[in-house]
């Protein structure tokens, strides 16, 4: 291997990514765009849900239950109709997440004693909003009730204790229970997926598109110079992304960052040398762009949005899916991220992560100059 | 004109099917994802791992612990006497939740004071954990419920029955399980559409360009609009037969109910393709690589799917972008695809939606011929 010349196809692809200004830009400004995309677009945490009230009853009990709807920061009462049916149209057009029905008896029910029942109708089509909505709603509810008794037992010479239980949740490694923390440390591995296979795979694609790989080919060079020296430049460009996605995440969005610097950039670098040797593979075995493009998002970007626990939890698939997870190198650096920023997890015990990576690594190297030797034969 | 046209039309079918492998591009992985996608996007959670720590030992924290024994959502492994061995399995992710309940718990309750169930969450999974503590909430909330009415019974045995209560009687229509398959794949179809569509034609036009066969067609007697309309029309038609073809999946392979009208469905899909033909055209006149046209519109496609409400509620969004969000039409044609999906509604509910894609798709599609015009001039 001559380093003169390794340095010289480097040289060439620094001066043609340089030379096209948007590719170059894409790189700075990719990180950010999905770093803010994410940071403020993924969230969960729902406030201000509109309701709509069907108050039969119209009594001084009903409303008092409606003002503790009203109180509740996650619902906001937009409007009183007079008939289910126009309840059944506001979730029909997506105007209200929930229908409130107070029945007309309600206030007489409640003097006579016993239970009385209330109907929310839910729009459960999006079934993680209706989820969470159902168990507000039924806070507010019990709370809305447990009053009820109490000032009931009270204006009965009794007295009453209100919530018997209380419930402390502590939400570890992320106590406000933010998207954003548990979002943003996984969209470094969606950047580097796609600088590292989509950019690479298309860049050398084209080179064989274009038929100047052979005419490389034909010079003294050999395969593994050529294969380090197109990625090199590659791969200063994804180290870049990865400290712009740190600062943003650390400094912007206030993500924690628990474990070392060092961690950090040991992790990056073996998951982005993994994702450019995918690329350089992809581009190998895909005869054009257009395919290197599709082979890219099906086999990298996808597994990092879809297979990595970035937004879907891994233990929650169906067993078959969780086994294929394994041969995604995504998983494993996703892992690491969660670890190295909320967990603060000591280097000694990422090795189950950083291991796979590694082997990743060694498989890859072989298999792409194999396959790259076999199609210059 | 038509004869052209039809010659046009004709050769770019050909090119699109004879190549072998873009034959397969336009089956094999709209397919694969929609099957990745409908396994791996998924909200629910069930048997989140779960350990106990009761320190109490009463037939009182016995019953608590029970009903997360019996519930679907939790999955009880341990019991365990010691708190720090469950903070111990946590910080090794090896369990998600820990319940905690101290000594006095039973006393307490008999006191009728507050008794305090302590609960640690793994929340480097924000969503997971919102949703845990929610059904953990509602567990305690019940069991609080039943402590209340036994305290009742206990003070005043005589009027048990006349103590009012109030109870939310919850129907969650269109999704009554809280599928989340349900939710993500009408969804899925929305956003793959997007992705093949805008790449296809994008890549399409940008290697006519490339190879510069572009300029050889223009100086045939063809104008600028045959031209466009004969490169556009068979995108058109592949991304209908794949919206169709990913729907096909959806409805017999994950078996998502369809209630409304399939020609409903049709118009919506009809005039947010044009949409996003639109799009492809002007990505294509800014790009002249396939390269610069992979990466433009993959800086197009992320924030159309991530603004949509693909998988996260717009309304938790921030406000500008929620305001952004209006003017992504696939944010339309993903309520066009769940409204006739899951809700079954029509024309008389879904129309401002038809009309705001007609309104996008109109205006890009005459921006995109206006520059192209320009481009070739």
């Amino acid at each position: 291997m001559s380093l003169t010349r390794l340095l010289a196809v480097a040289r060439k692809e620094v001066l043609q990514i340089l030379r096209d200004t948007r590719s170059l830009g894409i790189v700075v400004v990719m990180p950010v765009t999905l770093m803010l995309l994410f940071g403020y677009g993924v969230n969960i945490d729902l406030k201000g849900l509109p309701v709509y009230v069907y108050d039969q009853d119209g009594s001084q009990q009903s409303q008092d239950l409606l003002k503790h709807f009203q109180a509740s920061p996650y619902f906001h009462i937009v409007r009183a109709v007079d008939n289910v049916p126009a309840i059944a149209h506001a979730l029909d057009a997506s105007q209200a997440k929930m229908g409130l029905v107070i029945p007309w008896n309600f206030s007489q029910r409640l003097s006579q004693g016993g239970p009385v029942e209330v109907q929310a109708l839910v729009d459960a089509s999006d079934d993680n909003t209706a989820n969470v909505l159902m168990g507000y709603a039924q806070g507010v509810v019990q709370g809305y009730s447990t009053g009820v008794q109490i000032s009931w037992m009270r204006s009965h010479g009794l007295s009453l204790q209100a919530a018997p239980i209380n419930i402390a949740t502590r939400t570890w490694y992320n106590e406000d229970l933010e998207s954003r923390a548990f979002i943003i440390p996984g969209v470094l591995a969606l950047v580097m997926s796609v600088i590292g296979a989509f950019l690479t795979s298309l860049t050398i694609a084209r080179e064989w598109e274009r038929g100047s790989m052979e005419q490389l080919i034909s010079t003294p060079i050999t395969a593994m110079e050529i294969m380090l020296g197109k990625l090199a430049p590659y791969f200063v460009l994804g180290m870049i992304d990865v400290a712009v996605c740190a600062v943003l995440a650390i400094a912007w969005f206030h993500v924690p960052f628990r474990g070392s610097y060092l961690t950090l950039t040991v992790s990056s670098a073996l998951f982005l040398v993994v994702v450019l040797l995918l690329g350089f593979f992809i581009s190998v075995a895909a005869k054009n762009q257009l395919a290197a493009s599709q082979a890219a998002l099906i086999i990298t970007f996808l597994p990092a949005f879809l297979l990595s626990g970035f937004l879907f939890s891994i233990d929650q698939m169906p067993i078959v899916l969780q086994w294929i997870t394994y041969i995604f190198p995504a998983r494993y650096y996703v892992a690491l991220l969660k670890k190295i920023f909320l967990k603060g997890t000591p280097a000694a015990m990422l090795g189950v992560d950083l291991l796979p990576l590694a082997g990743f690594t060694v498989v890859l190297a072989l298999v792409a100059t194999r396959s790259f030797h076999k199609r210059l034969e | 004109m038509f004869g052209r046209l039809k010659q046009m039309l004709i050769k770019e079918l050909i090119q699109v099917v004879r190549d072998k492998r873009t034959r397969f591009i336009l089956i094999g992985p709209p397919i694969i994802q929609m099957l990745v996608f409908g396994y791996a996007a998924n909200f629910e959670i069930h048997n989140v791992s779960t350990v106990v720590v009761d320190m109490d030992h009463s037939q009182e924290s016995r019953e608590l612990i029970s009903r997360f024994t019996s519930s679907p959502y939790f999955n009880v492994q341990e019991q365990l006497s010691d708190a720090s061995r469950a903070h111990e399995l946590i910080d090794q992710g090896k369990t998600t939740l820990a319940l905690e309940i101290d000594a006095g718990f039973a006393q307490k309750l008999r006191n009728g004071e507050t008794a305090p169930l302590q609960v640690i969450v793994d929340a480097t999974n924000s969503n997971t954990a919102l949703i845990a503590s929610s059904y953990v909430s509602q567990i305690a909330l019940g069991f609080a419920q039943q402590a209340q009415q036994e305290q009742i019974e206990r003070i005043a045995p005589q009027v048990i029955e006349q103590v009012p209560s109030v109870q939310l009687e919850q129907r969650p229509w269109y999704n009554p399980d809280l599928r989340s398959r349900w939710f993500f794949v009408p969804g899925v179809i929305g956003s793959l559409t997007t992705v093949l569509v805008i790449t296809l034609t994008s890549f399409a036009v940008v290697r006519e360009r490339e190879i510069g066969t572009l300029e050889q067609i223009m100086v045939t007697p063809i104008r600028p609009v045959e031209f466009i309309l004969g490169k556009t029309l068979p995108f058109f038609l592949i991304g209908l037969f794949d919206a169709l073809l990913i729907g096909a999946v959806g409805t017999f392979w994950f078996q998502i109910p369809f209630r409304g009208h399939f020609v409903v469905l049709l118009t919506g899909a009809v005039l947010f393709l044009i949409c996003m033909l639109g799009m492809a055209l002007l990505i294509s006149t800014v790009s002249s690589t396939q390269q610069q046209a992979m990466v433009t519109a993959f800086f197009v496609i992320m924030p159309t799917i991530t603004f949509s409400g693909f998988g996260f509620p717009i309304s938790a969004m921030p406000h500008w972008m929620q305001l952004a969000s209006y003017a992504i039409p696939l944010r339309y044609f993903l309520i066009v695809l769940r409204g006739t999906y899951l809700k079954g509604v029509g024309f008389d509910i879904l129309w401002p939606q038809m009309a705001a894609m007609a309104g996008i798709g109109l205006f890009g599609l005459t921006m995109a011929i206006s520059r192209f015009h320009k481009a070739l001039d």
